[in-house]
């Protein structure tokens, strides 16, 4: 955007009102500098613009049709009307005719809340009852453990195709067939697990609809009923940042947060979906104390008051070196900075190391 | 790092060495490739034909442990051809000449012999780098687990120096960091040899700041490493030990050795989250809370300080490392005071230099990047500008070392190891979605090799190394070379690391993951 800022201005009117913008922005864009909302379910500011929807067209003086204000750019003296009764009624046939295909089970689909064809229908007042035609009935396709696929809630919007060769380089995804058999597919149309997906996930991020959804959030809890808390993933060193979706006091998974600085709405299949050892059975949650060989339960202050008598026992008995302590790459740096200090002042050695080297 | 994620998406080269970030860096890997989208060559040195290798511009297959006469013979053609930085080298560096009689003898015709790559790829390589103004060098552990290590990364040092690229945006020499919090576990000074922020413990100055900070008085000695602690723990000098969040047993080189030395402690104590392989040799076991469970920070590869956010209380009766270790120190006879961990955080920034101008506030929505030294300071994206931290940048004349261990006749393949996109290290082994989608280890083996051995793709085979041996499952794919198995180590039903060699680089102590011998035969 900055190459655009330092551009010549021009001057247009937008709903009757006259407005200055940079040259070389759409009309969409146009629109949204000057707080006016423009629909659309096919634009993502982070992927090429395909215009396909047509929800976000706009009237132009002189123009035969309706251009889609995603991919029209805005030029001197444009006389634009966002909101005319001929804007309006093609916006609510767009969603008449999506709706005609679309299943009408708001009640259980997990998007119900976060849909952006539910937020439009709702806005446009649009029940999908005008054509009562055919209705796709595709498999809903969960043959693996992270994303499920619901190809009859797909809009074809595409984003999902462009993510994935525009951001994540894969072009896993791309359309299939001709006319009402179109779709969004794989190669040779195989699911995701047979394809050459790597289950990053961004294609549930930019899904406007209940298509792509997180297969583990399912059934747990809608995005209106849960606390989105942004931390950073606990796996690599990129840093990356995601919201955990916290219901109930209890994870039920995690989204991405546009505005994290290192990797946006991105993330890899691990930092997506891999947080869920939280709640692994095989965690332990009660100290431990080893008796005949046996661990056995106990409370804080036994094993607390074990560590630490045994450790001062061996510390006056063989001397602060004698001890050796392991940090953690994986802890905070809170933690790590305490453990060095308790390491050098309290043990009273610079035994202290961590898996830097390993 | 020396410089930010932002250059790589912004350069013009990337000298993609010793790393995979597809899989181990997945989302620098869509940054690099957003970059090639925009117009950037690649350069990919790696033994197997990763997914960065099979788009890169030139592929150079380099045989393991051959780096130093790789990097070698790419400097003997920039000398010879004049095709060097003289402007940079003139003032920002010394010891030309050293580098110059070292590197005379690497011959792109002898380092084709040594390394295995074709001889004009040498050449094409060594252009393309030193001729493109904006270009960048990443490596991973391919570099840094030999017993060379330390060696290689001056060898790449070398390198960015002769051709000028460093001190400025979109070049660099970017180690990408392993774990989350490697890079912060390192600037708290959780090393034998430094307090935070790199300040030797020998250097009188730091320690008597930090001896009036805590009111105690400190050791100059230097304490010992991982590898030294195992060897002191079995020649019986080393007593007791506490790990937190690490499981030795899985992850370091040589497991038997390991396990060896944790059974010969008088007493060890395990703070995790599961019952893992070390954990099974404890004598307590103090149960930890995880990422989600508290509040604090990391700081990623490109030093750059991130929040971790509380979402839930601690699970059960676990309780958070840092409670953990202030109750520990309170019975010790050392309270510990603070309400919570931000003010840990800002004690650590009275005595670690480069967190100087942080607060939660400061990193609150897009952190930092260290050195922030004041808090007017707004973070550092590219370090070395305008002069090295010691001032002139020196060249070493480093020759090339072989592995400590290489295929011989009785063990005649080599193993080499590192990470794969659907697990982290051993943390995901407990996450049951990943563990559904990708329940082993796959060992790779090359199709010769498979053909030769009467492998049909998920045999079972039994690795053997002078160590250990491990029964595993087998991909057989070309991704390998000839004469090579690759395996990660995130499974514990097949402890890779039982095979690793122990042999370590004597700076880093690192040890040589990438390269061990072994034998493979087919387990019925």
């Amino acid at each position: 955007m900055s190459e655009i800022h330092e551009q010549q201005p021009i001057t247009l009117t937008i709903d009757g009102k006259q407005v200055t913008v940079p040259k070389g922005v759409t009309v969409k864009q146009a629109c949204e500098f000057n707080n006016i909302a423009i629909p659309a379910l096919c634009y993502d500011p982070e992927l090429t613009s395909l215009g396909s929807c047509r929800l976000c067209v706009v009237e132009v003086n002189g123009f035969k049709n309706l251009p889609a204000s995603c991919v029209t750019t805005a030029t001197e003296g444009m006389v634009i009307q966002t909101q005319s009764q001929a804007v309006v009624e093609s916006r609510k046939m767009m969603l008449e005719l999506l709706l005609a295909d679309h299943p009408m089970d708001c009640l259980t689909c997990h998007k119900n809340g976060s849909c952006l064809l539910q937020d439009y229908a709702y806005q446009y007042q649009v029940k999908g009852e005008l054509f009562a035609g055919n209705k796709h009935r595709y498999p809903i396709e969960d043959d693996n453990p992270f994303i499920l696929r619901d190809l009859n809630k797909c809009i074809d919007c595409g984003k999902c195709v462009r993510v994935c060769s525009e951001v994540q380089g894969r072009h896993v995804l791309d359309y299939a067939y001709r006319g009402y058999e179109m779709k969004i597919s794989t190669a040779m149309d195989y699911t995701l697990a047979n394809s050459d997906c790597v289950f990053c996930g961004s294609c549930v991020a930019v899904c406007p609809t209940g298509a792509l959804v997180e297969k583990n959030m399912v059934g747990k809890g809608r995005s209106f009923e849960v606390e989105k808390v942004k931390t950073t993933c606990p796996f690599c060193g990129v840093g990356c940042n995601f919201d955990l979706n916290v219901k109930d006091g209890r994870v039920i998974g995690v989204t991405s947060n546009p505005d994290s600085v290192v990797n946006g709405r991105h993330l890899c299949v691990k930092g997506r979906f891999g947080t869920d050892y939280i709640y692994s059975p095989e965690r332990i949650t009660t100290p431990l104390i080893k008796k005949d060989g046996e661990f056995v339960e106990a409370t804080w202050d036994e094993a607390l008051d074990l560590v630490a008598n045994r450790l001062l026992a061996i510390k006056k008995e063989s001397g602060n070196d004698s001890i050796g302590v392991l940090s953690s790459a994986r802890c905070t740096n809170e933690e790590n900075y305490l453990m060095q200090k308790w390491v050098r002042a309290v043990i009273g050695t610079n035994n202290v190391d961590h898996c830097a080297r390993t | 790092m020396t410089n930010s994620f932002e250059d790589l998406e912004n350069t013009k080269l990337i000298f993609l060495i010793g790393s995979n970030p597809t899989e181990a860096h997945p989302i620098l890997g869509v940054k690099m490739k957003k970059a090639i989208r925009n117009g950037a060559k690649l350069i990919v040195i790696d033994p197997r034909k990763t997914e960065m290798a099979e788009i890169a511009d030139l592929w150079l297959p380099i045989q393991p442990g051959t780096d130093i006469a790789l990097l070698n013979g790419l400097m003997h053609v920039i000398l010879n051809e004049d095709i060097y930085d003289h402007a940079f080298v003139g003032e920002r560096t010394e010891n030309i000449q050293e580098l110059k009689e070292t590197v005379e003898k690497y011959t792109p015709e002898l380092v084709a012999e040594m390394t295995g790559i074709e001889v004009e790829l040498i050449y094409q390589a060594a252009r393309l780098y030193a001729q493109t103004r904006d270009a960048s060098i990443c490596y991973t552990l391919g570099i840094t687990e030999h017993v060379v290590g330390t060696m290689n990364v001056m060898s790449i040092a070398n390198l960015a120096m002769l051709t000028g690229h460093l001190g400025r945006e979109n070049v660099g020499v970017n180690p990408l960091r392993g774990q989350n919090n490697v890079q912060g576990a390192c600037d708290m000074g959780a090393l034998p040899d430094v307090f935070p922020g790199y300040q030797k413990v020998f250097k009188e100055e730091a320690r008597k700041r930090l001896e009036t900070t805590w009111n105690v008085s400190l050791s100059d000695r230097v304490g010992l490493t991982i590898p030294e602690m195992m060897d002191s723990a079995i020649a019986g000098n080393l007593k007791a030990m506490m790990i937190m969040g690490e499981d030795p047993v899985l992850t370091d080189p040589d497991a038997n050795h390991v396990h060896k030395a944790l059974e010969s402690l008088d007493f060890l104590v395990v703070q995790d989250l599961f019952i893992n392989e070390t954990a099974k040799l404890a004598d307590v076991f103090l149960p930890a809370a995880s990422f989600a469970e508290k509040d604090g920070t990391f700081t990623n590869s490109e030093r750059r300080v991130q929040r971790v956010r509380k979402a839930i209380e601690p699970l059960g009766n676990a309780k958070t490392d840092w409670t953990i270790i202030t109750e520990l120190s309170r019975r010790m006879g050392y309270p510990m005071k603070y309400q919570n961990v931000e003010e840990v955080f800002n004690e650590m920034t009275t005595v670690n230099p480069i967190y100087a101008g942080m607060d939660y506030q400061r990193i609150d929505k897009k952190g930092l990047q260290w050195p922030v030294p004041t808090k007017e300071h707004s973070g550092t994206r590219v370090l070395h500008v305008g002069q090295f931290t010691k001032g002139k940048g020196t060249f070493k004349g480093i020759e090339h070392l072989p592995p400590a261990e290489v295929p011989d006749k009785e063990y005649p393949y080599l193993l080499s190891t590192g990470r794969r996109i659907y697990h982290y290290n051993i943390t995901t082994q407990y996450s049951p979605t990943l563990k559904e989608y990708q329940p082993e280890e796959l060992a790779m083996v090359n199709p010769e090799d498979a053909s030769h051995l009467q492998l049909k793709d998920g045999d079972k085979i039994k690795v053997a190394s002078r160590r250990g041996e491990i029964i595993v499952a087998t991909e057989i794919t070309d991704r390998v070379p000839k004469g090579m198995v690759w395996m990660a180590f995130h499974h514990k039903e097949s402890p890779t690391n039982v095979l690793t060699n122990g042999a370590y680089d004597p700076v880093s102590q690192t040890g040589e993951y990438k390269v061990a011998a072994v034998k493979v035969e087919k387990y019925n």
